[in-house]
């Protein structure tokens, strides 16, 4: 599984999950982004995320790979939607399996921070 | 002069009313490229809240464009 991956259809979290299953790892931590139901004061029902692919799944996996490297952690994984989400529909999903649960748990946000700063996906 | 390729996104793309364009110009970076079709287009966003990529790898805005290159200026982004 890439490190990083856009899906246009409902995120796979179970196969998401299995793909960072790790015999040396006692822990796993997960981040999933939902859409919902307000932005800055204004009611959303439906967002449409699009991306500069080729960029963003290098950007993307840029970042997983620094987060790994960064907090030692064994696998980690970003999987983001584009395309036409309505509410509650999960946009992104991040997973991180490690030894011990500090590295998951930093990593995981360290994934998800980064990945909203630096990779060029847009919701117009 | 070089002939370069411009992607579009986002609000951009709305502005420039076209999500890709080929440009023939005398821009030597991509600020200069910018400053050249933020005036064409009426881009309301001023460079310092963009970010640049030149052939799918972000570049500094002073890095030299060569003809046939494939510009993308980027919006602030709204991942996640």
């Amino acid at each position: 599984m890439r490190a990083f991956s856009f899906s246009t259809t409902p995120i796979d979290t179970a196969s998401g999950r299995a793909a960072l299953v790790d015999p040396a790892c006692g822990g796993y931590a997960t981040f999933e982004g939902w859409v919902r139901d307000h932005n800055e004061g204004r009611e959303v029902r439906r967002l449409e995320y699009e991306a500069f692919a080729a960029l963003a799944e290098r950007e993307g996996e840029r970042i997983v790979a620094e987060a790994i490297a960064r907090f030692g952690v064994e696998r980690a994984a970003c999987i983001h939607r584009v395309g036409d989400l309505g509410l509650g529909e999960m946009a992104v999903w991040v997973g991180v399996s490690s030894r011990h649960r500090a590295e998951a748990f930093a990593a995981c946000r360290y994934i998800i921070d980064e990945v909203k700063h630096r990779v060029p996906i847009w919701n117009p | 002069m070089k002939t370069v390729t411009l992607q579009y996104f986002a609000v951009l793309r709305e502005q420039a009313g076209c999500s890709e364009e080929r440009l023939t110009t005398s821009a030597a970076t991509p600020a200069e490229l910018y400053e050249e079709v933020r005036v064409k287009h009426g881009f309301t966003l001023p460079l310092t809240m963009l970010r640049v990529a030149v052939n799918e790898e972000f570049r500094d805005w002073s890095s030299p464009l060569a003809t046939n290159d494939r510009v993308v200026f980027i919006p602030p982004v709204a991942g996640g």
